[in-house]
């Protein structure tokens, strides 16, 4: 459970950078309930989820009205909140079943939901007036007179633009009281937010209403009227950009003012999910307890690269994207890690843990043990064995429970991983 | 008789302005990259004020493009600009970022608003929403459905303009991705430009028939559809759904072009509404083909095209 004493964003207080450092809001996609209590469970302090209707990613799983609230029930202990988004860019046809949708989530007890066509703000206001309005990025809001607007048409929070940078977030704070959201880690659409419509035009999905098919990371020639602007060799044109990484720059995003750091990525793993949100929860946590002499943990850093299999970079937030900050070349697929096994006992009188499996692995891998607040060790996989105490050669199937020996304690819902050959 | 519909040209200068104004056009939007967007040319606030005088003369409209994205520092400019445009005698601001309708207020200037939500004006809701801020016409997204257009303008309390010809964004980004890609292959020459008159493209792997324009400006990288949009076979259709306003985009094509386009589509409108039965000249369509680049189709983009996700 993180220490809730520290002041939480929307508590008051003036603007950034002065008195006590705020605490901010650290939040975390979810593409499911396991995913969403792996990630409250790993420190995230707000977790968002997509609804059955109205929010963009069609294809991640998806939460009913039920599995909202035994979100909401699971969290409360946590102190943590959840949040539900309906960012579409409605069309007519979705108009209908938008209010009794909303009222549905408020009693549910979701907090808020993040949303970009103001006809579900007006909704909202109307029809759930117990849900707090988080803008979303989906409106390119670049600016403090912007940001003033929507505050002034009922929004609580506003989630920045991709494109702002440390400097133009200070000034939107010192403009403008009100709760600031941007983004910190993960894929980030290479165009605005929502002025993208390549996939409509290939392949007739459309990527505002959730269909993306990714195009901007397809591969294209560019030419100068008919001349190639290229030679045989040249990797080709692609507006693919490098994921979003600011995992070293806490400080700076705690002293601009951000109110909540949000975490890209609902279609991710549960391996994903827990690895990225348990490092920026102990950089945050880190930073707050001594900010005199904080330094980055570079063994948070590689603790991130072991989840994702994507270059990364600071978008914005320090310069414009340089030719650097865009991938060119195919890339690479290889994770450095995969999620082996999940724990779910551990026999103190044994010195054995009892592992869910999560991937193939057998005697003889290197493995490590990481949970809330950090990677614990690494050893090898010894004796392995089924429950009825049988030896096994390997862990082959999906869900099977195994015990082993292990070389210190471990917790409930640590994970286990195992190293990839590299 | 039936109302008949406005139709109305992005200018590049005051010349073709008055060009397009001659060639059928009832209204004309420019302005400058720096508020505008995908503008074809740079008009500044002086020439604002003669372009208006030189619309209203000949009993034209004419419209000033405020309808970029916003930075705080180009915000910043927004209240003396905008203030400039109303005093200048525009007719109406185009706006996307609701930076407008602040530095409005800050200003003390009202003005009619357009909204130009690009991919965002999906639905009349929100149309009607912008309409209670200060909007009297939305520019309806072009990823929309004839259906979908026709009960859009049936709700909309709002006029409501269609683009009918020329081509569309498809990208925006704030990226200047042309630039950076040749860095990439070092072979950015310090002179080389990225702009509309370096008439760039791109096509993609699997589809090597297609050729999407791409150009940076101002406020970023642009790429535009491969094929041209063309409504003029389905401009009856429009007109009885009641759209108000039909906007011939110019971006890309010479000003000879694009006067074709505007007197044909003005002959179109003028006997549709002499005779909403029988108003189609085949020899038009013909004529617009005919002056169509290589390798770029006219097409009726979204209308009649489904959309899953």
């Amino acid at each position: 459970m993180t220490d809730m004493a520290i002041a939480q964003p929307g508590a008051g207080g003036g603007a950034a950078g002065k008195a006590a450092l705020r605490k901010p809001e650290l939040l975390a996609p979810a593409g499911n309930l396991e995913k969403l209590k792996f990630a409250v469970r790993y420190g995230a302090d707000a977790v968002y989820i997509g609804g059955q209707k109205y929010g963009l990613r069609s294809g991640a799983d998806n939460f009913t009205l039920e599995e909202m609230k035994e979100a909401v029930e699971f969290a409360k202990p946590y102190g943590a909140r959840i949040f539900v988004t309906a960012n579409i860019i409605a069309h007519n046809e979705d108009i209908a079943g938008v209010e009794e949708y909303l009222r549905g989530l408020e009693e549910a007890g979701i907090a808020a939901i993040i949303v970009a066509d103001p006809l579900i703000i007006e909704t909202c206001r109307r029809a759930a007036p117990g849900l707090e309005i988080h803008l979303s990025t989906q409106q390119s809001t670049l600016n403090w007179r912007s940001v003033r607007y929507w505050q002034e048409e009922g929004a609580d929070r506003v989630v920045l633009a991709r494109e702002v940078s440390f400097a133009e977030i200070a000034e939107i704070k010192r403009h403008v009281d009100i709760e600031i959201e941007t983004f910190i880690h993960g894929a980030m659409c290479s165009s605005f937010s929502g002025r993208c419509v390549l996939s409509n035009h290939f392949t007739g999905r459309d990527s505002n209403r959730g269909g993306c098919c990714q195009s901007c990371r397809w591969k294209y020639d560019l030419y100068a009227g008919e001349d190639a602007l290229f030679a045989e060799g040249d990797d080709p044109f692609a507006m693919g950009a490098k994921d979003l990484c600011m995992l070293e720059h806490i400080p700076e995003l705690i002293r601009s003012g951000v109110d909540s750091f949000k975490i890209e990525g609902r279609m991710r793993s549960i391996h994903y999910v827990a690895t990225v949100v348990n490092a920026y929860r102990q950089a945050i946590d880190a930073y707050l307890a001594d900010p005199e002499n904080y330094r980055t943990d570079p063994g948070l850093v590689e603790e991130i690269a072991k989840a994702a299999n994507r270059p990364v970079n600071t978008g914005f937030y320090i310069a414009e994207p340089g030719h650097a900050d865009h991938i060119y070349k195919p890339e690479e697929k290889g994770v450095p890690y995969d999620f082996a096994g999940l724990v779910l006992d551990y026999d103190a009188g044994t010195g054995t843990a009892l592992i869910e499996q999560r991937n193939h692995f057998k005697p003889g891998q290197e493995i490590e043990f990481v949970g809330p607040g950090g990677l614990f060790f690494r050893q090898r996989v010894e004796d392995l064995r089924d429950e009825a105490g049988n030896p096994l050669d390997a862990a082959r199937h999906p869900l099977q429970r195994v015990r082993m020996p292990v070389h210190q304690q471990v917790r409930r819902f640590d994970l286990m991983r195992k190293k990839n050959p590299s | 008789m039936a109302k008949k519909p406005e139709l109305v040209t992005p200018a590049a200068n005051l010349e073709q302005a008055e060009r397009f104004l001659r060639a059928g056009a009832d209204a004309v939007i420019l302005g400058e990259g720096r508020f505008g967007i995908r503008l074809p040319g740079q008009v500044d606030i002086e020439g604002v004020g003669d372009a208006a005088r030189l619309a209203h003369g000949l009993g034209a409209k004419l419209y000033v493009a405020a309808n970029a994205l916003f930075t705080n520092e180009t915000a910043d400019e927004l209240p003396v600009y905008l203030r400039r445009a109303a005093e200048s005698g525009a007719d109406a601001v185009a706006f996307s970022d609701p930076a407008v309708i602040q530095a409005l207020r800050e200003a003390g200037v009202t003005i009619p608003l357009h909204w130009h939500g690009e991919t965002l004006s999906t639905n009349y809701e929100t149309a009607n929403y912008w309409g209670a801020r200060g909007a009297v016409r939305v520019f309806a997204a072009r990823e929309l459905s004839m259906e979908e257009l026709v009960e859009f303008k049936r709700h909309c309390r709002l006029e409501v303009q269609v683009q009918v010809h020329g081509m569309t964004d498809i990208y925006h980004s704030k990226r200047l991705l042309v630039g950076l890609y040749r860095q990439h292959q070092g072979k950015r020459a310090e002179s080389e430009t990225y702009g509309l008159d370096r008439q760039l493209s791109l096509i993609e792997a699997e589809r090597p028939d297609e050729r999407f324009p791409v150009y940076e400006d101002a406020s970023g990288t642009h790429i535009m559809s491969s094929d041209d949009l063309c409504c003029l076979e389905i401009l009856g259709e429009l007109m009885d759904a009641g759209i108000d306003s039909f906007y011939a985009e110019s971006l890309f094509k010479s000003a000879d072009y694009q006067e074709k386009v505007l007197r044909i589509y003005r002959q179109a409108i003028d006997a549709w509404v002499r005779n909403p039965q029988d108003w189609f000249r085949e020899v038009w369509l013909e004529e617009l083909e005919r002056q169509q680049p290589e390798g770029r189709p006219l097409s009726f983009g979204f209308l009649f095209k489904q959309q899953v996700y």
